[in-house]
Parts: structure tokens; sequence; C-alpha cells
């Protein structure tokens, strides 16, 4: 079970923030955290862009695709950054698939 | 990404200050914005009687305890001001019956909820109307691996049993699982099968925590002293373990700050990213802070309003930033990075709240402390005094107060 959430990211994944992770704008101190347990991440604006993608429907690279029109910026360079930021994030916890209830 | 909650217990490399990333403003010392993170200790009211629990000695009685009501308006207030996660804790705050309404009021006014138990009156039904109601995560308190350490230590027979049956449920309701071991001498020699024990249940984070000595601790500190030996082993398995497990199990490490060269940064600083409330409704700048004598803590049942009392109250100044230190603190290049240590330990062991931190090496009294602990680690005493209302019960042979 433990194995789920040790993903690794790829352009098939359709990433999500897990249960336990929630980002939210901080109306306080006007920034996007993510909240997580004992944890709070201030994550850059790019950041908050490709998390607020990640819904556990599209995949990477949907996401990708439809930052590089927006942007008008090559689709490799956005695909390597993406992963890159995914990945840390998956590995510190933050960051799950999708998948099916466990009960 | 940075990390910005640091919550001044995990001895590996401390991560990035919260405030000062958020608010940059003034010097690191200074900087003492909202918190972003509340304790609040809803009851002292528990089943366990843990020898090293981190209440104060002199508990808060049922009676004098906020109401459901009170809570709610402190809850109300925490959103407003900018607090954005809470702790909901004890004592053992299942023993509230009002908890899920206090879990939905939280969920209601956007704060990110965490239960701090040791999950022995939970049942099913409770944790799922808990997870109903919008609890984002669930900490699990272990005293061992088996039953027959965990349930002395705990006090309670049958304790380790209901644990883990509630730990179980608690994945099966998809709600994320932290378990907190809190470590010592005679638990120590179980941290292989421990962490093991946080694999099999599919916890999401572990706490090896090594207790640190104030109030009940500091009274059993010979029963629970770990040797030296024994703390460069458990640094060993915590490292192992972290990185074969790296990516499914995050594991923090609080080591005892007894065998530590530099003092803890304790609370992150006093006043400066952390406030908890107690059952009774004083707002401290820790949850050991009313051990410190002749300190006023101010009431959220006073006229004042919490950000009040957090930023102006004579407490919460009297030990903010770097004016107060004396030698060797005053002149010490780390003031800013542990702030002198931690002032309840600096009380409970000198008797001034204002002294360095005995922790650090830098301490006069250092040596003299480091000594003493290394003398009581060595001779297995190892008799508790539980944690009860009545200041404390020594355990009797065969008995374990279970």
């Amino acid at each position: 079970m433990a194995l789920s959430r040790n993903i690794s990211v790829s352009e098939t994944s359709r990433p999500k923030l897990p249960r336990h992770a929630r980002l939210k704008f901080d109306e306080t101190r006007q920034v996007w955290v993510i909240l997580a347990p004992e944890r709070v991440l201030a994550p850059d604006e790019i950041a908050v862009e490709v998390l607020q993608l990640c819904d556990g429907v599209r995949s990477v690279a949907d996401m990708v695709d439809q930052l590089a029109a927006k942007y008008a910026a090559p689709r490799e360079a956005i695909l390597t950054d993406v992963i890159a930021m995914l990945q840390d994030l998956a590995d510190k916890g933050f960051l799950t698939e999708a998948r099916e209830k466990t009960s | 990404m940075t990390d910005i909650l640091a919550d001044g217990k995990t001895a590996s490399a401390a991560p990035s200050d919260g405030l000062a990333v958020l608010e940059q403003r003034r010097s690191t010392a200074e900087t003492f914005g909202i918190p972003l993170a509340v304790l609040a200790e809803l009851t002292h009211r528990c089943p366990l009687q843990c020898p090293y629990c981190s209440n104060p000695v002199e508990l808060d009685r049922g009676s004098s305890e906020l109401t459901t009501e009170e809570w709610k308006k402190v809850l109300s207030e925490l959103a407003e001001i900018g607090v954005l996660q809470i702790h909901f804790s004890g004592g053992e705050p299942t023993a509230r019956k009002d908890l899920v309404e206090l879990v939905q009021h939280a969920t209601d006014v956007g704060l990110y909820s965490n239960l701090i138990t040791s999950a022995v009156l939970l049942n099913r039904e409770k944790l799922s109307a808990l997870a109903d109601a919008g609890l984002c995560h669930v900490q699990i308190s272990f005293q061992g691996n088996e039953p027959i350490v965990a349930d002395r230590v705990a006090g309670l027979k049958n304790a380790h049993e209901k644990k883990l049956e509630v730990a179980k449920w608690t994945r099966e309701l998809d709600l994320p699982l932290t378990v907190n071991a809190v470590m010592h001498r005679q638990n120590l020699h179980q941290l292989s099968d421990i962490i093991q024990m946080a694999v099999d249940l599919d916890a999401d984070r572990l706490e090896v925590a090594n207790v640190q000595y104030y109030g009940w601790a500091l009274k059993n500190r010979a029963a629970l002293m770990p040797t030296l030996e024994q703390i460069e082993e458990t640094s060993r398995i915590v490292e192992e373990a972290a990185t074969r497990l790296k990516g499914s199990l995050a594991i923090d490490y609080v080591v005892p700050d007894y065998y530590a060269l530099r003092p803890k940064k304790c609370m992150g600083g006093w006043g400066r990213q952390f406030f908890n409330i107690s059952p009774a409704g004083k707002v401290l700048p820790c949850h050991a802070a009313e051990s410190i004598t002749g300190l006023e803590f101010e009431s959220v049942r006073s006229n004042h309003s919490i950000a009040w009392i957090w930023q102006n109250s004579e407490a919460f100044n009297r030990y903010r930033g770097t004016g107060w230190m004396p030698e060797p603190c005053k002149s010490c290049e780390f003031r800013e990075i542990d702030f002198g240590g931690c002032r309840c330990q600096a009380f409970a062991l000198t008797g001034d709240a204002g002294n360095t931190d005995p922790a650090c090496t830098l301490s006069p009294r250092h040596e003299e402390i480091f000594k003493t602990a290394e003398r009581e680690a060595a001779a297995h005493q190892d008799r508790f005094l539980y944690r009860n209302f009545a200041g404390g019960t020594l355990e009797t042979e065969g008995e374990h107060g279970a």
C-alpha cells in the first residue's frame, strides 16, 4: 500500500494533491501556501499554476500542452521543469496519483 | 518550493524559517508575525498516565476548561488573524464530547485541522464522524511496538492493541496518519520494530521524538534518560530508515538535547512563531511555559484579543528577540540561530528562565548536567512516576499502574 505513494512522475501520470495537502490562498499574507501535517510550503507562482492543474484527471502531458500554449514556450523545456517540480513534491509526500479508495 | 513551518523540534537540517520567508520585514529575532500553526490543548484529562507527559505537573481540572462556544470563538478568531493550522491536542482531545463539533467549526472557518491523540477512546464511528467534519490529519502516539512495554509506559491495559486498531481505521478512512513514538531508555531497543510498525500501519509520517525533560519527564528523568550509546545507535537507525523509506514514510527525528552540543531552537524562539492555548484558555509561548513561576499569562477569557496577547503581553515580550540575553548568549554568534535554547529548561535546571539553556556547551552548567544525565542513565532506576491529577503515583511491583 505504501508503495502507491512513492510515485515516479512521467508524462502519463495523473497527479493530484493527497488529502493531507491543501493548496490555499492565505488572505492575511497574500501568498499561496500548501498546508500539510506539521508543514506549510510556499510554492512559487509557477508551481501554483501547475498545482492548480493537478486534479487527478489531467495527465502531465495535458498540463504541459496547456502551459506551452499559454506561454508560447518550447514544450520540452516546460516538460522537464514540470516533471522535476512534481517529482520533488512527490518525494516529499505532497503529491499522489489518482487511485481508488482503499476501503 | 520552500518549507516554511519550522516547528523548532526537528533536529535534521533546520527547515528555513516560515515567518522569515513570509514576513521579511525585520531581523530574524524580531520577527513575530501571527503563527502559522497553533496548538489547542482542549483538556488535560487523559486515560493514559505516561511518565513523560508534556502537560504541566499542575493540570487544569475539567471544570476550568473552555466551553464549546468559547473554543469556537477562539477558532474563528485564530482563522481571522491568519493562523492556518490548528492542532487539537490534550490531555486526550477525544475526551471532549464536542470534538466533532469543534473540528467542523475549524473546517468552516478554513483551518487545517490535525488531531493529536492517544486513540484509546476512539471507535470507528467517531473517527468517521471526524473525517466527515473535515479533519485533515491524525497523529497517534505509540509507547512501544508491542503491549508489554507499551502498556506499562502508558499505564493502561490493552492500550497498544486499541491504538493499532484505530490506526488501521484511520487509513481505511483514507485519513493521513502520523505515528508519534516517544523514545527513552526503556523503549529505545524497540526503535527498529517501531519503524517497521509504522510501515505496516501504512503511516505517512513517523515522529521519532526523544523525551524532552520538563515537567513530568523531569520528575522521571532517572527512569527515562537514555545512554549515550543508545543515542548513537538511534541516530544510526533513523538515518538508515530515512534513506530506505524516502518517498513512502517521512521521518522526523528529535534528539534529546542533553546529548547535543548546541541547544534546540525551542519553539522557533520564544514568542516568535508558535503559541498554544491551555484547557483553561491561557495563551502560552509553549506547552511547558506555565512551569516558569513569576510569569503571568493572559487568557482568551480576558478582555484582550488573542492578537493583542500575542503582540503585547508581558509574558510573550519577556524573552522575545535577543535583548533579554545575558552572556554567554548576548555576544554569541548563534544567538539568532538557537535563541539561547529553551526557557523552560533553563528555569527547570538553573532556577532562572533568563539563563542560557544548560543543553548548550557554552552554558557554565552544561558539564555538570550532562554528567548527571550520564549517571542517571547508567543507574537503572527504572520505576516510573505515573502522571495523574493527584501529583503522580509511583509504579508498584507488578502493577505498572495499568
